[in-house]
Formats: structure tokens, sequence, C-alpha cells
């Protein structure tokens, strides 16, 4: 029998009959759409004059010259329109269903980053848009949430199962099984059935791709690790994808490992993590001996994701990827170090990647090279910072 | 002959579903026996799974309060067991894919042959991805059930063909839970259906009173409810023996009006 969409045994569609057309349906789309010259121009346009690609490789000097090993550059995703780097699929997935037909889109977010770029494309190119958004995300990211409503969407704050993202993605799959004919899932992350995995990570490895090429201007070289959070693991595949073939290219995915990997209060899915099949994908998860779905934990809402899209449980079990967890508050001052000593305050989530380059730095030589994406901006995150800080203020 | 064959020699069957362990184990022991007693022909029991997808709110929070109370995969294997001590009836587990990959196809399928249980319904596995499992379902004689939806239109063929035990119709797009109309054509799904195969089907998905049981029955050989009986067990508890004997009573002889 046809297997479709597999990363060595990982991936796959599993999801109820009602689905396996629609999916289909996308492929065929999806398929189209790489080889239309018009849709190509259509999403490179929009890359470039809406989002503010290419985004910029910014070498760190003082971060470089404080943790005394390796150059440091940043990929700059947190300067794209939305502030992370949502928007890239997002624009290719929301012009995917405009020429599918379709008048509404719905979507999954945790953080809020991935809903707030799919209603801002949903505004742009004039569709309908609804979020599924965990209630506790809802109350933690309140001021995106209005960011959404202000962009025209409806947000429904989900109030099943654990209330975060996993049973946000949930019933976004609840919603889209009662109504496909006129709507597109525009899924987030590089995870869920084929042909998400395949489609998102496309919409996204413009960031190795524009990674390879910036340092080959400034430094005429490849890097020598890439370094990149994983939740899904959407920016982290999209800035690995380039670099598989090159294999002197490190490869370095940061997971979110809350009060700790050994604590029952993490979301260290490669560490803690077996096979399963869960979200129409067969991967890696954090589940109980039976089988459930854990409930799992991570200052960053972005993260907080109990699985890991397919192509990253291939990349770990073939060891062309590390995977390493990184504590709440490994991160937090990350977090706080990138902001005094840049200027630029990431994204919690994307602090992840910030805090292994400080470990990892320093027991490289000067002739070497990392490349940290900041897939997003930290402006959203800093009222849990300070609340984390102990520090009440208002948004 | 195969259990399941048993349940479509009595007219129109009627296909009650619970979620194993809502409220608690002994309850679910008690209710199949009632459910028998008043006539089901084939009991679904619902696994259940911490994500379950494909189910509206009424079984999402019967899988919540089951395992809350704790109730685990090898809980329901040992209740079977005791249920077959004095019962023939056809029982089908329905859970999601999770919860059977992950204890191990092979053990979980086996454990099944060794309770009694006859069948198996995972809805996130689809036909494509379904032949992991049906070898290993052969192997240990446990019927896998496919679905048919709305949706399904020129894949009814290799699904039917394929067929085991009876085929499970979705009468709707969207999730499980009770619709006041159920506006799809099933009869023509149905009618699809057996140009491919002879197999029994059901409809399922949405189908709660009296008139929706003849309506469908009507097109069908059996008629699947799930939702109606959790909600009832979710207001009745541990009482739920009474209310639940006469719903499923009602329901059996609505099928076949």
């Amino acid at each position: 029998m046809e297997k479709k969409g597999r990363f060595g045994e990982f991936g796959g569609q599993y999801v109820p009959e009602t689905l396996m057309p629609v999916l289909k349906e996308v492929e065929e789309a999806y398929l189209a759409a790489q080889k239309d010259p018009e849709f190509q121009a259509e999403l490179k346009r929009l890359y470039s004059e809406y989002a503010g690609r290419p985004s910029r490789l910014y070498y760190a000097e003082k971060m470089t010259k404080d943790l005394g090993g390796a150059k440091i550059y940043l990929k700059r995703e947190d300067l794209n329109h939305t502030g992370s780097h949502k928007i890239n699929n997002v624009l290719g997935q929301v012009l995917l269903a405009k020429k599918m037909g379709k008048k509404r889109v719905i979507a999954e977010t945790g953080a809020g980053q991935h809903g707030v770029a799919t209603a801002t494309a949903a505004a742009l190119m004039g569709l309908e848009c609804e979020i599924f958004m965990g209630k506790i995300d809802t109350d933690r990211q309140a001021l995106n949430v209005y960011r959404m409503e202000l962009l025209g969407a409806k947000v429904h704050a989900v109030t099943s199962g654990t209330q975060v993202l996993k049973d946000a993605v949930n019933e976004a799959m609840r919603e889209w099984a009662g109504r496909m004919d006129d709507t597109l899932y525009v899924l987030g992350s590089v995870m869920g059935p084929h042909p998400f995995p395949t489609i998102v990570r496309d919409f996204q490895k413009v960031i190795g791709e524009e990674i390879k090429e910036q340092l080959k201007e400034k430094e005429g070289r490849l890097p020598d690790a890439v370094i990149a959070c994983v939740g899904g693991g959407s920016n982290a595949m999209g800035s690995f994808y380039e670099f598989i073939n090159d294999k002197e290219v490190q490869l370095i995915g940061c997971e979110a490992a809350g009060e700790g990997a050994d604590t029952p209060r993490n979301a260290a899915t490669i560490a803690n993590g077996r096979l399963g099949v869960f979200h129409g994908m067969k991967s890696l998860f954090c589940q109980n001996q039976y089988g459930q779905i854990d409930e799992v934990y991570s200052i960053s809402a972005g993260l907080d994701y109990p699985g890991i899209g397919p192509e990253h449980a291939m990349l770990h079990e073939t060891g062309r990827a590390q995977y390493v967890p990184i504590t709440d508050v490994e991160a937090v001052e990350a977090f706080e170090y990138l902001s005094r000593t840049e200027g630029i305050i990431p994204a919690v989530e994307s602090s992840h990647a910030v805090a292994y380059a400080r470990k990892l730095a320093p027991t490289m030589r000067p002739d070497q090279i990392i490349v940290i994406t900041v897939s997003g901006r930290g402006d959203k995150d800093v009222a849990a910072i300070a609340r984390y800080r102990g520090v009440q203020i208002y948004e | 002959m195969s259990r399941i064959k048993k349940a479509f020699e009595n007219g129109k069957a009627f296909i009650p579903f619970l979620t194993g362990g809502d409220p608690d184990i002994a309850t679910t022991e008690q209710l199949i026996h009632v459910m028998e007693e008043n006539g089901a022909d084939l009991i679904e029991i619902g696994v259940p799974f911490s994500d379950p997808i494909a189910e509206g709110v009424v079984i999402q929070a019967a899988d919540e309060r089951a395992l809350k109370g704790g109730v685990t995969t090898d809980d329901l294997f040992a209740m079977v067991k005791r249920v077959r001590q004095t019962s023939q009836i056809p029982l089908v587990f329905m859970t999601y894919y999770n919860p059977v990959f992950s204890y191990g196809n092979e053990k979980f399928l086996a454990n099944c042959q060794d309770c009694g249980i006859d069948g198996i319904i995972i809805p996130d596995l689809p036909f494509e991805e379904s032949d992991e499992i049906r070898g290993t379902c052969q192997k240990y004689g446990i019927d896998l059930i496919n679905m048919i939806a709305p949706t399904s239109e020129e894949r009814i063929e290799k699904i039917a063909k394929s067929a085991e035990g009876f085929l499970y119709c979705v009468s709707s797009l969207g999730v499980t839970g009770v619709r006041d109309n159920i506006t799809t054509n099933v009869g023509a799904m149905i009618e699809k259906v057996r140009q491919y195969s002879d197999i029994p089907c059901c409809i399922g998905f949405g189908i709660s009173g009296a008139e929706q049981a003849k309506k469908m029955g009507a097109v069908s050989d059996g008629v699947i409810v799930g939702s109606a009986i959790v909600r009832i067990i979710a207001e009745h508890g541990k009482d739920s023996a009474g209310p639940v004997g006469e719903y499923v009573k009602m329901m059996k002889a609505a099928a076949n009006s």
C-alpha cells in the first residue's frame, strides 16, 4: 500500500476517514503550486515586500567576545513582520488556501505567534480566520488574543483537555473535520498528518537558504553549528534543511526542559518521549505506559508541546541532528543576557537556542562559527518574564 | 462463526457505546449486562484516550472522567474477561491508535483475543495506514472495523472490499455528538457499499432519538448510539442501569419499527 509522507518510519496520515480526502486535495494543490511560477513569484513578492525578507544575519560581536569562543551570528527572524518566523509558513499556506478557492482558514496557536501570523495573512488576502488557543494560553498571552481580534480573527479559547497547545490542535482538527469544503487548516509547525510536515518545512526552508548565502557572503564558508529551538520544530527544520547534506555543519535543536528534563514538569520530547501516533503522525511523544499523552510544561507557550515533527524524529534517530534540553531557568537567563548584551530581546522560545549557544561557544575555537536562529522577538514575553522574576507590571 | 455475525441475526442491530471506566469499571461491567438484557446486539466499549480527536464534548468528558478515575487498558481487559464468563454478546473496543500502538499492537490484540473482544474500531487509523495492524488483527481473530464518511466517495470501494465484521458508516461531517438533523444521504453511501460488498453497514454519529433510529435503521443493518447514552451515564453515574436499560430497549424497538 502507498505510504505517504514518511521520514523513515515517522510521519504518515493518521487521521479520521472524514479528513483523508481533504488531505489529498491539499497535497495536490500544493504540488501544483510548487510548479506554478505565478504562485512562486507571488510568494517571493510577499516574502520580500510584506514580511521584510531576507531577514538579517547579524554578527553578535559583543556576545562573541563575552563568551570567548566561536564567532556568533544571529539569524534575525524576529525582525519579520508579525515578529517571528511563523509568517513564512502562513503566507505560503494562506496563499495556497486562496488558490484552492477556500474562503476561510483556521489555525491552532500556543504562544499566539502562529495565530497572529495567520490572522495577519488572512486579513491581507481577504479570508475569514478563526484561531483555536488553549484557555491557559489565552490567559498568559492575552495581548496576542487582542492582537488577533484586532486583525479580524475570531479566537476560540479551548477549554477541553489540558487547555494548552495540544488541545488547541485537537480542537482545530475537530473543526476541520466538520467543515473542509470552504476551509483550510493552516497548521503552524512541521507536524500533523502528511502533507503538512513537508509543506511547512518547504515554506520555512528559506531561513537556512538565506543563512547559507549570507554567511558565504560575510565569511566565505559554512557555519560549524546551526542552533534553533524546537517545539513542533518549524523554525529549526527551516534552519536545518538546507544544511542536511553538509555533514560538517552540526545541527542542534533545543527543546524545552521546563523545570528540568528529569522532573515531572517539562516538554522535552526527545529526552523523554517514545514512539507513538498522535495528531496525525507517527513520531516521538511524551506519554504514559498506556499511551495517554502527557501534560507537558514549559515557561514558553510555544514549546509547550508533547511531540515533535516527524522529520526531526528521523534526524534524531539517524544522528544527523542533536537535541538538547534547556530549562526555564537557562532560557530566562539567556533572554536577559541577549537583551543586555546585544540589545535584542528574543522570544522566550528562541532564548532556549541562545542558552545552548552560551554553553557551546566557549568550547569552540574563535575561527569557528555558530548561527543561532532567533525565531521571534520577545516583546510578547516581557510581562511573563517580569512575573517570573517577581515583578508585577501592567501590560 | 464470529460473534459479530450474530449481531445481525435479530433484525436491525442496535449498537450502544459506552466509555470504559466511566464513572468506574464496576458500573461499565454492570451496564454491559443491562444493555444485553435490553436488546443490544453488539456493544462498543470505548478505551479512553487523553486526546480523542473524533469525539464531541460529551464523549471527551467521559474519557476525562474515566482517566481521572484511574482506569487503564489492563483494567478493561480484566473487565471484559469477567463479562465473558456469563455473556456471549459481541463486544468491540473503540479507541485511538496510540493506546493500541503504545501498548504494542501484538500484545494488545493478543489480550483482546484472550479476554474475548471480537473487533476493534480505530477512528484515527485510516485505510491507508491500516495494513500495519491488519495482519496482527487476523492472527488473533479480531475484526478490524473500517469506517466510511460522507467525504469518502471514490474511497468507498477499497474500504468496503477490505471490511471485516461490519462497516461503520459515519453519518455526518465533524465529531461524535447528538444532532437534530442528519443531512447526509447515508442511504446513498450504503447503496454504494453494496456494489462492492455485502458486509453489514451500521450508521453512527449524531443519532439519539427514536425517530432517527427508525430512519437510519430503514436504510442500514444497524444503528450505533454513543453520546446519547454517555449523557445518561454522565447524569446518573453509578445509578445508570435503569435509564440506560430503558433507553436501549426503546432504541432497539425504534430501529426495527
